[in-house]
């Protein structure tokens, strides 16, 4: 069973679509057992991180993330999170990777927030297994996380290269959408699904 | 590199498509699913669904369009015509669209904007904005409403900047100078509007061949471009649109 975390994030159904159009069968729940007890675990997310960390502290759900030893996928405002902290609301997030989450510059003539498909490069780990250097998936966000020694995946915009995957033992965060990137992001979501680490 | 997106448009009236549609190869030439998935398998980025559902009665129809397709095509999508009210937003968003669009509304009660981006994100609130030439004007053009029948006397440039700062997160920019002519997009109504603010543009109205694309993401500066009936009757096909936006040096996902 594959658990999807509910946290009062926008866009959860999309999640949930793309999983039953890979013919996965998966709970959208904010109990901690069934979390702790799922196969694997997503973290979706578009929303703010302030209120999200709230929500995931209030409910106890922030300890038992950091926990969890089985396959972890953060999506978007998911993965953001799972990062030290994030100027978005000047946040404490869950620490499990290093990064300072940061806002791309305004006022240099590039758009914000960065939307639309964006190529990957540099890409390692389990994650990729079926994508090619270079292919297009579906980003929306304002906030990045920098370059750290976990960047699984690299996106550049404004100038400024970041990570658009994150990998750290079973935790795996993707910055971009794969449940709305078409057949590249099915790819993604199924490499995931069938991969054993 | 961030790709210039190509965006589908489907008239919706009672769940169906409207505007002569032209697809052989679907089952059903009127089912707006059909075609959504069939757009989305063929190199759209987006789509758009305008509801032009003039009944109250039948908007729960579009409600059960926007959870079919939410639950079978994997690319993001607007829905918008005739949203009112932040409800109506919370309809829409939990029935499954990515955006919703406003247009007439966020005009006559601009806080629809604010509320709409602060409690569901700037992400998926698009401004519709319909435009036509006035010479008296600043910025040369004046937005217009109600499906681009009712003049307002205000500035274009003037009400996207002020859309920009309530926090809507896309304009979808239609010229009523150009809308139906297939005469090219409204290049230098673009390029004001997308040049003079921070967040995305789509261009709307008057796409007519393969080089009004090129025109308008070079020349217009736009973020996107959308259009119908060239794609709805095959006059331009997405891939071949694709190939040679690429071959003109335009980033564009493959």
């Amino acid at each position: 069973m594959i658990a999807v975390i509910r946290y009062g994030a926008g866009n959860v159904l999309s999640v949930m679509n793309a999983l039953s159009r890979l013919g996965c069968k998966a709970v959208l729940t904010d109990d901690p057992e069934a979390i702790r007890s799922a196969d694997k675990v997503i973290f979706p997310g578009v929303g703010e991180a302030s209120s999200a960390m709230a929500y995931l502290d209030s409910h106890g759900l922030s300890d038992v993330i950091r926990s969890l030893k089985q396959p972890f996928l953060g999506i978007c405002l998911g993965m953001q999170l799972m990062c030290s902290s994030s100027e978005e609301g000047n946040t404490e997030c869950l620490g499990i990777f290093p990064e300072r989450v940061t806002l791309f510059p305004k006022g240099r003539g590039y758009k914000i927030p960065h939307v639309g498909w964006n190529t990957i490069t540099d890409l390692s780990g389990p994650l990729f297994r079926d994508t090619g250097e270079g292919e297009y998936v579906y980003f929306v966000h304002s906030y990045y996380v920098p370059l750290t020694p976990f960047t699984s995946a690299v996106a550049e915009y404004d100038g400024i290269a970041f990570s658009a995957a994150l990998e750290k033992d079973n935790f795996l965060g993707v910055q971009f959408h794969p449940e709305k990137s078409a057949d590249a992001g099915e790819r993604i979501l199924r490499a995931f699904l069938e991969g054993r680490q | 590199m961030l790709a210039r997106r190509i965006i589908p448009c489907l008239d919706v009236k009672d769940g169906r498509t409207v505007k002569g549609v032209n697809f052989v190869s679907l089952r059903d030439a009127g089912s707006a699913i059909d075609l959504a998935r069939y757009y989305s398998s063929n190199g759209a980025d987006e789509l758009v669904f305008l509801d032009i559902t003039a009944t109250v009665e039948a908007r729960g129809t579009m409600i059960s369009l926007v959870r079919d397709a939410a639950s079978c095509i994997s690319i993001p999508f607007t829905v918008g015509g005739g949203i009112r009210t932040v409800g109506d937003v919370e309809n829409i968003l939990s029935a499954g669209a990515d955006k919703i669009s406003i247009n007439s509304a966020a005009f006559r009660s601009p806080g629809l904007i604010d509320e709409a981006a602060g409690r569901f994100g700037s992400q998926c609130v698009v401004l519709a904005l319909d435009a036509r030439t006035n010479a008296s004007l600043p910025s040369g053009y004046e937005v217009m409403v109600d499906g681009g029948r009712t003049p307002t006397g205000r500035d274009a440039l003037s009400w996207a900047r002020e859309a920009e700062s309530r926090g809507a997160g896309e304009i979808l920019l239609t010229s009523m100078d150009k809308d139906g002519t297939k005469d090219g997009f409204a290049v230098d109504l673009t390029r004001i509007i997308s040049t003079n603010i921070d967040i995305p543009v789509i261009a709307s109205g008057g796409a007519g061949k393969m080089e009004d694309f090129r025109t308008v993401f070079m020349e217009g500066r736009a973020d996107a471009a959308l259009a119908a009936s060239v794609f709805h009757f095959r006059e331009i096909g997405i891939p071949e649109l694709k190939a040679y936006l690429r071959t003109s040096g335009i980033p564009v996902r493959q």
